[in-house]
């Protein structure tokens, strides 16, 4: 059986009856015994997988209603919560924690007899872009397991690419899903701020991050979003998307929309071989009727400073529930009155959660705020008019994912600045609330590279559309595992 | 010039469920830690699901303490670490950066005086830690997050009052609003607490914690302008600090904690958006809104004619003035006005006792008709209704079986006059020449019939008799 299929295949392989649900599963978690090993995507594995599959394959063939799933196996980035089981954050501060409940996009799921094969690697909190910063050790990348996967979501992306699930879940704070799918050669797409609930996704900087799907296609990604997207009563900042099908219509073409090139994305620190992909992709755009012109965002030279302000803020709020009081390992607390216990406690926390907690104390501190933290929002809500600005003129923004290719495992992580500055072309689709995608284009040198598309808000599906477009002229090697 | 502000926190006791979850606002009755859910006890990736009933309770609030209200609130995070905030912050709100609270600049009359109110903002209340063990060493701390998430009022005052008295008659009134309004059952354990601060001339101004009940705000105030005072006549500086209130010793001590160094880090509540209270929905509040206490008392007196203290204290006590709302007409408003201020309010002065009591509207209607048709005395009507509360039997069903109607048969009162005449010659002799003294004999015989002689006819014939 193959199981190098989309979740678009899947479905309509099992729901034609030429393939069960239950040996597609098997031969899913058959894949994860084979490779996990040497990548290490996965932190937790449901070992009831197979049962549910065979239960799903009953019911198709009893006649009963099914999902649209059909029992698809899909990955969950560790931050987003699945009831009775452990949601760990990748953090020894969770190590133990069993969610009592379901995170919204997995109560969906699960009516849709989604099958949830296990929890994928990320960075401890969701703090990172390599995977180095999970408490569990690092996930490899397939096309090269010397690299880093990308990160936070990088257990999804591996996942996604190694074959062993069809689909994955994952956060994107300031391009935690791009960032990975561009260094894993998948579909990693950040919908608008609001248009999947975050209720039972474990808050990092909760004002501008959005859960997203990673997926072989655009098309999957598109009814990933089908399932999942619209207003949630648990979450507050939900906006109604009126049950739109963002998979009809997803080959309309781009001919005649205008795209704009950002060119502060497009600059400095880029690495050649991503300029040229990005110059490749642009033409091809141009090829296929859309006309590109470079457009300058200069609020982007700031937005990785504000990025880490405004995060740092929110996490260090955010993450303080974890005082060990409730959640955590035994510790006793003889000879420490409660502040010296939470701060011993917290010392368990890892090297970046600590940098950005110290971090998030400082920069809204009372006598620092006006010069960070207030700055930080200056920057947010200007870079906000200036991308709206582009907007008047533009369908679409355009630039690389990431400005550099995937990096050698441990070869940045003592470098914390020159890591925050990868995030450069990412952060800026967070800060502004839009939707923004990485397609897989090229592979340079055994390494993939990502393109960003950009739209403006809740025009998800003009941004699919695109994406639709320019993956369908690339073809590229099957990765080498 | 003795400067004090006060800080009162008011609990929405008649809401539904929390501020953020669906748990019961009302967490009394429930076991320690079973009112809680994965939000109000702050699980990771729970999200608050704010209740737009308390913003509109909190609005309306604000309302009746003609306070300004803003075209859009938001909520802000108060950031410190304490065992009784599941999240190690606060949802609250804040008004430093322009005026997103639920309430603004506001006043509230207090007789003749003017009581500036600052601000009035909604928040979520921590849970409760209670302290167990014998000796300080071994001390025990236990949570209780069962009001965790309660929708709490936090209602602030410019410091305008000069001296104890003021705060107090000031908190009997904004209780009794409260209560009029329907949001808050003040008589409910801990669900109005307040903080004051006070200054002296020539002091620095003292933040006064931890006070109990309101009885002890008064208290604790006074104790700290004593203190005050005593330190500025020996010229000792009065430091800016916050104190205490030792609930057991009736002092305040200073804090060993230095909560004003505290450093809050507020910042936008990002799970909450901005929430937009528009013209249309402050006048939907406004005819929500109950009547309020002194259109009460003013449409008690024109209307009914009922004497200002009767219509004063009946206005001001929700409890009361329901209770009149539903069992006066327009014949026997006086009346019942009377019974309840006069007798019922003596009768049930708790709120065990109100909770406990079987008295419905209807009884007060059928005792106000039986006196004013003279077929019992207010004295038996007193007895009836001591019954009633603790029976809920029908006024008809006690006066039989307590044998409480009026004498007013003509013959058997005649038959105990003349008895009295007999009994009391020197009182007989002295009403013929002073007829003012004869209410003395009216009283003997109201006696001898357990108070249901008709005290009219009891007059007549006497009179009669005499002369
Ligand atoms: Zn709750």
């Amino acid at each position: 059986m193959n199981i190098k299929i989309s979740a678009l295949q899947f479905t309509r392989e099992v729901k034609s009856g030429n393939i069960s649900a239950e040996d597609f599963i098997a031969k899913t978690m058959e894949q994860i015994q084979n490779v996990d090993d040497s990548l290490h995507a996965f932190l937790s594995i449901n070992d009831k997988a197979v049962d549910q599959a065979r239960e799903i394959d009953k019911k198709i063939k009893l006649g009963e209603k099914i999902g649209q799933c059909f029992g698809m196996p899909i990955s969950i980035k560790d931050n987003i919560c699945i009831k009775d089981t452990k949601t760990t954050c990748a953090s020894k501060m969770l190590e133990n924690f069993i969610a009592p409940y379901d995170a919204t996009v997995i109560t969906k799921l699960k009516q849709q007899d989604a099958i949830f094969v296990g929890k994928v690697n990320l960075d401890e909190f969701a703090m990172g872009l390599s995977t180095e910063f999970s408490a569990y050790g690092p996930s490899k990348n397939p096309w090269n397991t010397d690299y880093v996967p990308g990160g936070s979501s990088g257990g999804s992306a591996v996942s996604v690419s190694a074959f062993e699930c069809v689909a994955s879940l994952g956060s994107d704070t300031g391009g935690s899903v791009r960032n990975p799918a561009s260094f894993c050669s998948t579909v990693g797409y950040k919908p608008t701020y609001g248009l999947i609930s975050r209720y039972g996704l474990i808050s990092y900087a909760n004002s501008i991050e959005q859960i997203g799907p990673l997926t072989r296609t655009v098309e999957d990604a598109a009814f990933m979003l089908n399932l999942i997207a619209g207003l949630d009563p648990n979450d507050n900042t939900t906006v109604d998307n009126n049950n739109e099908d963002y998979l009809k219509d997803i080959n309309s073409g781009i001919e005649g929309k205008k795209i704009g090139i950002i060119k502060e994305m497009i600059g400095e620190g880029i690495d050649p071989s991503v300029l040229s992909a990005t110059k490749d992709a642009i033409s091809k755009l141009e090829g296929l009727g859309a006309t590109c012109e470079e457009v300058s965002l200069d609020m982007v030279k700031y937005s990785v400073a504000a990025y880490y302000t405004i995060t740092a803020t929110e996490a260090g709020s955010n993450l303080a529930r974890y005082d060990n009081l409730r959640y955590g390992y035994d510790f006793s607390v003889e000879g420490y009155e409660f502040n010296s216990y939470i701060e011993k406690a917290r010392k368990k926390l890892g090297p970046e959660v600590t940098r950005r907690m110290i971090l998030g104390g400082f920069v809204p501190s009372a006598g620092h705020t006006g010069k960070y933290f207030l700055k930080a929002l200056k920057v947010k809500s200007k870079l906000t008019r200036q991308i709206n600005d582009a907007f008047k003129k533009f369908d679409l923004l355009i630039s690389p994912t990431v400005p550099i290719l995937p990096f050698k495992i441990g070869e940045k992580i003592n470098d914390p600045v020159s890591l925050f500055l990868i995030d450069i072309n990412t952060v800026t689709a967070n800060l502004t609330g839009k939707p923004a995608i990485s397609i897989p284009y090229v592979i340079s040198n055994g390494l993939p590279i990502g393109i960003q598309l950009i739209a403006n808000s809740m025009n998800d599906k003009l941004l699919l559309q695109a994406a639709y477009a320019l993956e369908k002229t690339v073809q590229l090697p099957e990765v080498p595992i | 010039m003795t400067k004090i502000g006060l800080e009162i926190h008011s609990q929405l006791t008649k809401l539904e469920s929390k501020l953020f979850c669906s748990c019961k606002a009302n967490y009394r009755e429930f076991e320690p830690n079973t009112n809680i859910c994965p939000i109000c006890i702050g699980l990771p990736g729970s999200l608050p699901r704010l209740n737009q009933k308390a913003v509109e309770k909190a609005t309306m609030i604000a309302m009746a303490l003609n306070c300004s209200t803003p075209e859009k609130i938001a909520f802000f995070r108060k950031n410190y670490f304490y065992p009784d905030l599941p999240k190690n912050f606060q949802i609250t709100q804040l008004n430093i950066y322009g005026d997103t609270s639920v309430g603004g600049i506001g006043t509230l009359m207090v007789g003749e005086k003017k009581i500036r109110i600052t601000r009035i903002q909604l928040e979520e209340d921590p849970g409760r830690l209670i302290y167990e063990g014998s000796s300080e060493k071994n001390l025990v701390t236990l949570v209780d997050y069962n009001r965790a998430g309660t929708p709490l009022v936090e209602i602030v005052t410019e410091p305008d009052f000069e001296n104890p008295r003021e705060v107090r008659e000031f908190l009997n009134i904004l209780s009794d609003l409260l209560e009029n309004l329907g949001v808050s059952d003040p008589s409910l354990e801990g669900a109005m607490r307040a903080d004051a601060n006070v200054s002296i001339e020539g002091g620095n101004k003292v933040e006064i914690k931890n006070i109990g009940s309101f009885h002890d705000l008064e208290k604790a105030v006074h104790f700290e302008i004593t203190r005050q005072q005593s330190l500025h006549s020996r010229n000792i500086p009065i430091i800016q600090e916050t104190r205490h209130w030792d609930d057991k010793r009736k002092i305040t001590v200073s804090s060993r904690s230095k909560e004003e160094d505290l450093d809050y880090r507020y910042f936008l509540e990002g799970d909450i958006p901005w929430i937009k209270i528009g013209n249309e929905i402050k006048e939907k509040l406004k005819s929500e809104m109950p009547e309020s206490i002194s259109s009460k008392k003013q449409r008690y007196i024109s209307k009914y004619d009922i004497p200002v203290q009767v219509a004063d204290v009946l206005s001001s006590n929700k409890f009361y003035s329901d209770l009149f709302e539903d069992a006066h007409t327009k014949e026997n408003a006086k009346e019942v006005a009377n019974i309840i201020t006069t007798d019922l309010m003596g009768l049930i002065d708790t709120r065990e006792k109100r909770e406990s009591s079987k008295l419905k509207p209807f009884h007060l209607k059928e005792i106000s008709d039986s006196i004013q048709s003279g077929r019992i005395t207010r004295t038996s009507a007193k007895n009836a209704l001591y019954e009633i509360v603790k029976t809920g039997k029908t006024l008809s069903d006690i006066i039989s079986e307590l044998d409480l109607g009026n004498v007013s048969d003509e013959y058997e009162l005649l038959k105990i006059i003349e008895l009295v005449i007999l009994e009391e010659p020197q009182a007989v002799k002295q009403a013929k020449s002073n007829p003012q003294t004869i209410n003395y004999l009216v009283g003997k015989v109201m006696q001898k019939t357990k108070g249901k002689a008709d005290p009219k006819l009891t007059l007549d014939l006497l009179k009669k008799k005499i002369q």
